[in-house]
C-alpha cells in the first residue's frame, strides 16, 4: 500500500472550498487552470486588509512600513522558493501572462534586429505565442517553433538547426496539455551555446516541482500565483540581475521613477524599474503565504505524489473503453494531467456530464490552438492534479466517463 | 442527469435533421466558436420570400448540434421576415434549456442561430447589428 510523503486528509482540511456541498464534494480536476486556496492564503490576504492594509514604498507611518516591510518579505520568499541570486530579481506581475508581455517589450524591443529569430515549441500556451507575435511585427523578428513528435515531446533531433539565428528560446517547462515536463537544463545549454537566451514558461511547473533557476540556467522565469495557491492577481517574473539592469521600463507611472521633469525622467533601479503603479499588495503577501504553505510540505514530496498520482490517472483513463488520451506514455517527465477525447462525445459534452457527477474538468482548446492543430483534434477535456487531489477524485472521474459513454454511444 | 441531456437534445444529436448541404443553395454561411472550435455550416433556398429548404453540416457538441437540428425544422417554410426576426430567446425556447447562467454552453446553443442571421442579413443586403446575436 502506497504511503504519501504528507497527510492528504489534512491537506484537504485546510481547503475550504473541498469542503463544499457537504454531500458530495467537488472532484476538483482543474488545477492547471488555477488552483484552489487554503485556509492560511485566504486569511493572510485577509488580515493584510484587516490589519496592515495602506500603500507600499510610500508613507512614513507605520501601516505603511509594515505594508511595504509584508510586501518585501514575500518578494524574498518568492527569490528563495525559486533559488535566485537575489530578491531583486524578481518582479510582482499580474500572472505569467504579463511576464512574459515585459520582457517581450522591454527585453526584445531593444535587443531584436530584423531577421532575428525568437524560438518558441508547438507546445506552447498562447501567452508564449502571442506577444512573440507582436513583437516580430514590431521589430521586424522572426518566429519559429519547434515541433513534437507522435509521443507529445518537443522533437529535438533538428535543434542545431532550429537555432540558426535564434537570439532567444521561450519555451514552456510543462506542457498545459500534454503534461510533458520538457529538458529546460538542456535546452538552455543549447541557447547559450549559439548566444541566445532561454526564458522558461513556468506557468506549470513552479507550482508542481521544485525550481531551481541557478541549476536550470535559465535567463528569465515566468510563473502565476493563482495556480500554486495564491489569488489571482499576482504573478512573476524572475530575470538574471544583469539582463533586468539593462533594460528599460515596460510601464510608466508612479513607483518606477527615481525623478521626474516635464521634459524627461530618470528610472529607478530593478525591480522597482518594472513595477509601476500601485502593486498588488494583499495578494503578493498571500503569494507569500501560499509558498510557505507549499514549501512546509515540501515541493519535493508534492512532485513525488503527483507522479503517483499521474501514473493512477493515465493507469484508470487506459481501461475506459473509447477514451484516447494525448501526451507521452506513462513515465517519467510526465506531469500530472491528461487531455483526452472520447470516441462517442464531444469535450464540452463530457465536461457537462462531468459535472453533473460532481467532478471539474476543463474542455476546449486550453488556449493552445497551434497544438491541437498538431494533435489534430479542435478540442480535448483535460483532468489536471494538484497536492490535494486524491485517487479518489480519479475514481470519481473515471465512473463519470463510463456514463457518458453510456449517455452518448 | 444532467437537464442538458434530455432525450429530445441526444436524439437530434444521434439523428440530425436536415444534415448535409444545398447546392445550389441562396444562402450558405459557415460560423465557428473560437472557444472550442465548433462549426456549423447552414445552408439555405429561398423561394418566393420563403425558406424552402434547409440543411446544415459541421462538427459540434450535442447541444450545437442538437440546437441545429431544431432549428432547421423550424426554419422550412418560414417567411424571411419571421427568419430575420428568430432570435436568443426563441431558440432557447425550442430547445428548452436553461442556459442564462451558463454563457459557455449558450454560444453553443446560439451558433447555429448566427450563422442563419449573418447569411441571411447579408442575402438581404441588410447591416446585422452584433447585439442582435448577443
Ligand atoms: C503553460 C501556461 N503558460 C501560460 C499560462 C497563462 O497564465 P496566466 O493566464 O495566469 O497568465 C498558462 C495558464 O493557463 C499556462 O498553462
Amino acid at each position: 500500500m502506497y504511503t504519501p510523503p504528507f497527510d492528504i486528509a489534512a491537506v484537504r482540511r485546510d481547503f475550504p472550498i473541498l469542503q463544499l456541498p457537504i454531500e458530495q464534494p467537488v472532484a476538483f480536476l482543474d488545477s492547471a487552470s488555477s488552483s484552489q486556496k487554503p485556509e492560511a492564503v485566504i486569511a493572510a490576504q485577509a488580515a493584510f486588509y484587516r490589519t496592515t492594509n495602506a500603500n507600499v514604498h510610500r508613507g512614513v507611518y507605520q501601516l505603511s512600513e509594515q505594508a511595504t516591510y509584508e510586501f518585501e518579505r514575500a518578494r524574498s520568499r518568492v527569490a528563495l522558493f525559486i533559488n535566485a541570486h537575489s530578491a531583486r530579481e524578481v518582479i510582482f506581475t499580474r500572472n505569467t501572462t504579463e511576464s512574459i508581455n515585459l520582457v517581450a517589450h522591454s527585453w526584445g524591443g531593444t535587443n531584436l534586429r530584423p531577421g532575428d529569430v525568437i524560438l518558441i515549441s508547438q507546445m506552447e500556451h498562447h501567452s508564449n505565442i502571442v506577444p512573440w507575435q507582436l513583437l516580430a511585427q514590431r521589430t521586424g523578428a522572426v518566429l519559429r517553433a519547434i515541433p513534437i513528435n507522435g509521443s507529445g515531446r518537443l522533437d529535438l533531433d533538428t535543434i542545431d538547426t532550429l537555432l540558426q539565428g535564434v537570439k532567444l528560446v521561450a519555451v514552456t517547462h510543462v506542457s498545459n496539455v500534454l503534461g510533458t515536463i520538457n529538458p529546460i537544463s538542456f535546452l538552455a545549454q543549447k541557447a547559450h551555446s549559439v548566444g541566445a537566451l532561454i526564458l522558461v514558461d513556468g506557468a506549470q511547473s513552479v507550482p508542481h516541482m521544485p525550481t531551481d533557476v541557478q541549476a536550470m540556467d535559465i535567463d528569465f522565469l515566468a510563473f502565476s500565483g493563482h495556480k500554486m495557491l495564491a489569488p489571482t492577481g499576482v504573478g512573476v517574473l524572475w530575470g538574471r540581475k544583469a539582463l533586468l539592469d539593462a533594460m528599460p521600463p515596460f510601464l510608466g507611472g508612479g513607483s518606477m521613477i527615481k525623478t521626474v521633469t516635464i521634459e524627461a525622467s530618470t528610472y529607478a533601479d530593478v525591480p522597482a524599474r518594472f513595477e509601476a503603479g500601485t502593486p498588488m499588495i494583499g495578494e503578493a503577501i498571500a503569494l507569500g503565504h501560499a509558498i510557505d504553505y507549499l514549501t512546509g510540505i515540501g515541493m519535493a514530496n508534492i512532485a513525488a505524489y503527483e507522479e503517483i498520482l499521474g501514473q493512477y490517472l493515465l493507469d484508470q483513463l487506459a481501461e475506459v473503453p473509447g477514451v484516447t488520451v494525448y501526451g507521452p506514455p506513462i513515465g517519467p517527465e510526465r506531469a500530472a494531467m491528461a487531455s483526452f477525447t472520447v470516441d462517442c462525445a464531444h469535450p464540452h459534452d463530457v465536461a457537462q456530464v462531468l459535472d453533473s457527477e460532481g467532478v471539474a474538468v476543463r474542455a476546449g482548446h486550453h488556449c493552445t490552438q497551434p497544438l491541437h492543430v498538431a494533435l489534430d483534434v479542435p478540442s480535448t477535456a483535460r483532468a489536471s492534479c494538484y497536492l490535494y487531489n486524491t485517487t479518489d477524485d480519479i475514481d470519481r472521474l473515471v465512473v463519470g466517463l463510463r456514463k457518458v459513454t453510456k449517455l452518448f454511444a | 442527469m444532467s437537464d442538458m441531456y434530455r432525450d429530445l437534445i441526444l436524439e437530434h444529436h444521434r439523428y440530425p435533421h436536415n444534415y448535409g448541404t444545398l447546392d445550389p443553395h441562396d444562402v450558405s454561411q459557415e460560423e465557428h466558436n473560437p472557444l472550442c472550435g465548433d462549426r456549423i455550416r447552414l445552408d439555405l433556398r429561398i423561394v418566393d420570400g420563403k425558406i424552402a429548404e434547409v440543411a446544415f453540416s459541421g462538427k459540434g457538441c450535442a447541444v450545437s448540434q442538437a440546437a441545429a437540428s431544431m432549428l432547421t425544422d423550424e426554419l422550412i417554410g418560414m417567411e424571411l421576415d419571421a427568419a430575420r426576426a428568430y432570435n436568443k430567446a426563441d431558440i432557447l425556447e425550442l430547445i428548452g434549456l436553461p442556459l442564462d447562467k451558463n454563457p459557455v454552453r449558450l454560444k453553443c446553443a446560439l451558433l447555429s442561430l448566427k450563422a442563419m442571421k449573418v447569411g441571411l442579413y447579408r442575402y438581404l443586403g441588410q447591416q446585422l447589428d452584433a447585439e442582435e446575436l448577443d
